[in-house]
């Protein structure tokens, strides 16, 4: 392959992210989005390429540098592209998305004062995240898995004016690093065994990674040691419990960046690269188990926040973290590659439902309460029938893209044997009930029954000034959105029907990945699965008689009792569970937790060592005591003091004239 | 030229200060043009140092040798290796930034000012290109007095508590290393710092001369705890002195180590090694938590800079602990090349930081956190140069402030898993410290009138900053440059810290 249009794909984004940043109020809105658009466009272009030639164009993947970064101490770090279907598959999902976010954006954006600032960062975001996917090399996966999170920071407080929005990004970036002290430290781990930084090296070091033993905690396994470090990096990035607080308060940046950041792109971050690192994972059992226990966790107890929210975007972002549940789960049951295709068939479902819920809000005039929506379907049917679309994948309803990936990871996990697996495959399962549920009671809420926002806005006026656009007066008629909004919708909408019906029998159950991902033998749930496949019509029509679909269907008319049919029932369930509604409410207590236990104990800690450490013991008593004592000595033994400080310095420098003197006439 | 290009970088700038002097305040605007002109030919005269140099040898080069003074030996020696060679091009490069933001803001005794930063800088370009060990203590004690005269006259109100303090503590840390000095000439018979590193020492003498070294060295750093110093500088300091204390004076410190500590006495520095880690490891972990918690924006980089000193001072004594796990002197180089960069590094960065408050001081006149709030609003240029340097300053990949961090990281697994799980904390606090700053003064809705009534970076200010941020991602985004310059000199380094000279 042609190492010259692998280095364009990444660089077509950094460039006219460069431009549009530094120069983006000089040449223009238009040419600014005009630019970056083409530059993802390119991008986007040579990835589907490269996806075909390595697919059916008979070419073997890429691994080469494309220049040396560092040579410290003998070890060479490169920057260097890894170029398989794994790689590609991703490079294309993030690429198409990115395009459709970009072409949205200017509808979204449209009134912005941060428009031409807005483009550059999500070019600059694309660049990131393709640096991450291609790399090769531990320092360049670090290079790009940080940078993503700095873009993520930039625009997560891209309105900065807002309290919450820097709040927000602050506390993204923290998490973030708490994630990436794990990570580093599993870096350097590995590369104290390895002395390398590249993966193939990593790679085939694994097996006898995993006979060493590391004299820390009473002895723990070298290769878990490191797997379990490098999954904390990817528990910071995919935003798993406990590291997942970040993702809702993310909400408060722009829309088009939940649907592309944290939604389809960088939060699959850790899910790539646990899959990218499976052939280190699949000699730890007991590293596996811990993703396993933790995304099933993440899946069904972050998905039930999802079910009391009435912050639209919030909503989605539960699910998000839910979704991200799944996939981990499905990595911990070493089902690297259910994982990976529910990432694909997520990203442009999730990308699909974010963007919806963006049009929603414009039509709303920056509304985000589902409580002031409703009936919303015959004023924006586009949308309302895109987000369906998007809805009914998310809960896996069968002929949809979501269900092919999600059923595959609920009956991988039920085949494991792995330690943790009971419960994980009772938390997936029950999680498609809770799926459902949030996802029937958004649709039903947004799009039908009451027209809320009447009432709303002859009650209260108009109070929603939380936007950057200003605020707006009088009562709206809801709209459908301008065709730049509607367009990527629609273009979201045609993978999130069809690619998993069109790509299962090849990504999943076929050998798409070939050595790409490596699951041992023994482990290979997937496999036991393909035996079973018969093409993706009988998986669909076998669902009818699943549990799945069944705790979907349940799912489904409670949301539609609760929301549509008998409103009341769910105040009066609220009251009864009263208990477990304030649980929920206060997010199982993590930012509690978090604000009051972490952050003040922090600023208690360095507000001691400073006031008691450095000012009462430093300098109260050693620096100024000793100064004290110098000084009194200084008072009795000479009288002559001055007060003046050159003085002092004058017989400081005679006092070392007669010590020099002295060693002259000794020496 | 070549025989004296290092005489030029050290005598050229001195020479300039006295021009700058005797042109006096009212010829200032000749005096700042010719003060511009002198820094701008050091740094030029850098492009022969870097082009002539050699990166396939651990010798000293551009050497020049005469007789100093021949009653003791003592000779006027110049040559620098791939160790100082990047520190004398990072004095020349930080001394032009600094003259240029004096430009208009100094009105009190300007010729002074001006000459100082020179004279500074021709001393400190001494210290770094000292073969004989007198020479260096002579420019070692002589840059104190400029520093001590920029504080002084031209500091804030608390000016003579922090000038006394600053001087007491370091001149009393300076009076042991030179004792050191001595009693190793009177066995050396010269004070050649190669004959030191040549002289057979016995454990009892080694320990004494470290403890020497160690308080010279440690308060210069400053590692903990004979780090207090430094805050009170800087908060006093003018914004010219605090760049080059955090960007060059600091790094005299983590020189003196490598120069001297390592391969002088390197049977004391393997026994003590576990008391340097110890240090480190406190300055980076006690220290962040009391930058997170300043008030004032310069006290909160000044501990700052001392944590990230932290990683140098570990990275240099890392070498003693991966050999002892290891049995073997691999990667124990790669301590120590993170530990130059993240000298060179943080000079770049913690001076664009210092710049950056020095920026909204001249605007607003204070320095506390919370006058400000919503910068970004008014000066969204600054903003952007802000938000960078604090990237930087987090170690973000991509930015110079990575590479040093990284590297230190790397190698200290092999030493101990707890030196870099403890290390690496310093991910989390720098973070938390530099952008709880950044959300507090950058962020948010304008905070007060003061605020809204700042106007953005003149192009004074722009042209500095931006060639700072122009440095700091190159030196992130390609650092081989820099680590191949230095390679042979750390691997001669290594050898010499991993031998004995114990006599038998």
């Amino acid at each position: 392959m042609n190492p010259h249009l692998l280095i364009a794909i990444p660089l077509a984004p950094l460039i006219a992210a460069v431009i549009a940043g530094l120069f983006g109020k000089r040449i223009g809105r238009a040419a600014s989005h005009t630019l970056t658009i083409a530059g993802v466009a390119i991008a986007c272009g040579l990835s589907l390429y490269v996806l075909k030639q390595l697919y059916s164009g008979g070419v073997s993947s890429f691994n080469g540098p494309v220049y040396t970064w560092a040579v410290s101490d003998g070890v060479h770090i490169q920057v260097g592209f890894l170029i398989d279907r794994l790689t590609v598959l991703m490079m294309s999902v993030v690429t198409f998305v990115s395009l459709c976010v970009h072409v949205y954006t200017i509808g979204y954006m449209s009134d912005d004062p941060g428009y031409t600032r807005f483009f550059s960062y999500i070019s600059l975001f694309t660049f990131s995240m393709l640096m991450l996917v291609m790399a090769n090399n531990f320092m360049q996966l670090f290079f790009g898995w940080e940078a993503v999170g700095m873009v993520s920071y930039l625009l997560i407080g891209f309105w900065y004016t807002r309290p919450s929005a820097i709040f927000a990004n602050l506390k993204a970036f923290l998490v973030n690093r708490v994630g990436d002290f794990g990570f580093v430290i599993g870096i350097a781990a590995l590369f104290s065994f390895t002395h390398s930084l590249s993966y193939t090296t990593a790679f085939a070091a694994a097996p006898h990674l995993a006979q060493l033993q590391l004299p820390v905690f009473g002895g723990v396994n070298a290769l878990t040691l490191i797997c379990v470090c490098l999954f904390i990096g990817a528990m910071g990035k995919s935003a798993q419990v406990p590291l997942h607080v970040w993702l809702p308060d993310s909400m408060e940046g722009p829309t088009p960046i939940s649907a592309l950041i944290h939604a389809a792109t960088m939060v699959t971050a850790g899910i790539f690269m646990v899959a990218r690192m499976s052939p280190l994972f699949e000699y730890s059992s007991a590293a596996l188990s811990f993703v396993l226990v933790i995304g099933a966790t993440t899946a069904f107890f972050m998905g039930l926040l999802g079910v009391i929210n009435n912050d639209i975007k919030r909503v989605i972002a539960y699910s998000t973290l839910s979704q991200l549940g799944y996939m981990t789960a499905a990595l911990g049951a070493s089902a690297y590659n259910a994982a990976i295709f529910h990432l694909m068939t997520h990203a442009f479902f999730k990308a699909l439902l974010f963007l919806a819920a963006g049009s929603v809000i414009i039509g709303m005039h920056h509304e985000q309460d589902m409580r002031k929506m409703g009936g919303l379907g015959k004023y924006m049917p586009i949308t309302a029938v895109t987000c369906w679309i998007g809805g009914l994948a998310l809960v896996a309803a069968p002929f949809f893209s979501g269900f092919y990936s999600k059923d595959a990871i609920i009956e991988a996990i039920g085949l494991s044997h792995r330690w943790g697996s009971t419960y994980a495959y009772w938390c997936v399962l029950l999680g498609a009930f809770v799926t459902s549920l949030y996802t029937f009671r958004l649709l039903f809420m947004t799009f039908h029954g009451e027209e809320r926002f009447r009432k709303v806005h002859a009650a209260q006026g108009h109070d929603h000034g939380d936007d950057a656009h200003g605020a707006h007066a009088g009562v709206h008629e809801p709209h459908e959105s301008p065709w730049v909004v509607t367009v990527p919708l629609i273009a979201l909408a045609i993978p999130s029907l069809l690619i998993g019906y069109f790509t299962v029998g090849k990504v999943l159950y076929g050998n798409y990945f070939g050595n790409a991902i490596k699951v041992l033998p023994a482990h290979n749930v997937i496999g036991r699965l393909a035996a079973h496949y018969h093409g993706p019509l009988a998986l669909a029509l076998h669902a009818f008689v699943t549990a799945p679909f069944w705790l979907a269907v349940a799912g489904f008319v409670t949301a539609w009792l609760f929301v549509l049919k008998r409103p009341d029932l769910a105040n009066a369930a609220a009251v009864k569970f009263a208990w477990l509604k304030r649980i929920l409410d206060q997010k199982y207590y993590f930012d509690w937790f978090n604000e009051q236990v972490i952050a003040r104990f922090s600023r208690g800690l360095g507000l001691g060592l400073w006031k008691a450490g450095d000012q009462s013991i430093i300098d109260g008593a050693i620096v100024n005591g000793t100064a004290a004592t110098v000084g009194w000595f200084g008072g009795v033994v000479r009288r002559v003091q001055s007060g003046y400080l050159y003085s002092y310095a004058f017989w400081i420098v005679i006092g070392l004239a007669v010590l020099l003197g002295w060693f002259l006439v000794h020496a | 030229m070549h025989d004296h290009l290092l005489s030029l970088l050290i005598w050229l700038p001195i020479a300039a200060g006295i021009v700058v002097l005797l042109l006096g305040d009212r010829n200032i605007v000749a005096g700042r043009w010719f003060a511009l002109a002198a820094s701008l030919v050091t740094l030029a005269l850098c492009v022969p140092l870097v082009h002539g140099f050699s990166a396939h040898t651990a010798a000293m080069q551009f050497v020049q040798k005469a007789a100093w003074i021949p009653r003791l030996h003592a000779n006027y020696g110049l040559g620098v290796d791939g160790i100082s060679m990047p520190l004398v091009v990072l004095t020349a490069f930080m001394t032009v930034p600094v003259i240029i933001a004096g430009w208009q803001v100094i009105t009190k005794r300007p010729a002074q000012y001006f000459a100082a930063f020179l004279i500074m800088e021709g001393l400190m370009n001494g210290v770094f290109s000292s073969t004989d060990a007198l020479l260096f203590y002579f420019f070692w004690e002589a840059m104190l007095i400029p520093m001590f005269l920029i504080i002084g006259i031209w500091g804030g109100p608390r000016r003579v508590y922090a000038t006394i303090k600053f001087f007491l503590y370091t001149f009393l840390g300076s009076v042991f290393m030179l004792a050191a000095l001595i009693y190793m000439y009177l066995k050396a018979g010269s004070y050649s710092i190669a004959a030191f590193q040549a002289l057979p020492l016995t454990l009892v003498e080694q320990r004494w001369i470290f403890a020497a070294f160690l308080l010279a060295f440690a308060v210069k750093v400053p590692m903990w705890p004979v780090h207090t110093w430094l805050p009170d500088a800087h908060v006093e300091a003018p914004t010219g002195g605090s760049v080059i204390l955090a960007a060059i004076m600091l790094k005299m410190g983590g020189y003196g180590f490598l120069r001297f500590s390592l391969p002088i006495v390197p049977d004391a520095c393997r026994e003590l090694d576990g008391l340097m880690i110890t240090l480190s490891l406190i300055a980076i972990i006690y220290i962040g938590f009391v930058a997170l918690v300043q008030q004032d924006m310069k006290k909160l980089i000044a501990y700052s800079s001392i944590a990230h000193m932290g990683i140098v001072t570990l990275g240099a004594f890392l070498v003693y602990a991966i050999v002892a796990s290891s049995g073997t002197t691999l990667d124990a180089g790669m301590g120590l090349d993170g530990a130059m960069v993240q000298m060179v590094s943080h000079g770049l960065i913690s001076g664009a930081l210092f710049l950056c408050v020095g920026v909204l001081y001249d605007r607003m006149h204070s320095r506390q956190i919370a006058d400000y709030g919503g910068v970004v609003n008014t000066m969204p240029i600054f903003a952007g140069f802000m938000v960078l340097f604090a990237l930087a300053n987090t170690g973000l990949p991509g930015t110079s402030g990575f590479v040093g961090e990284f590297l230190v990281i790397l190698a200290s697994f092999k030493a101990s898993f707890w030196y870099s799980a403890l290390a690496a904390l310093t991910l989390i606090l720098a973070a938390a410290y530099t952008l709880w700053l950044v959300k507090r003064v950058v962020f948010g809705p304008v905070a007060n009138d003061h605020v809204a009534k700042l106007t953005d970076l003149n192009g004074r200010e722009f042209l500095i900053l931006g060639v700072l941020a122009v440095a700091v991602l190159l030196l992130g985004v390609w650092p081989e440059p820099l680590l191949k310059v230095m390679e042979p000199s750390i691997q001669h380094l290594v050898s010499q810290a991993a031998a004995t000279k114990i006599p038998v």
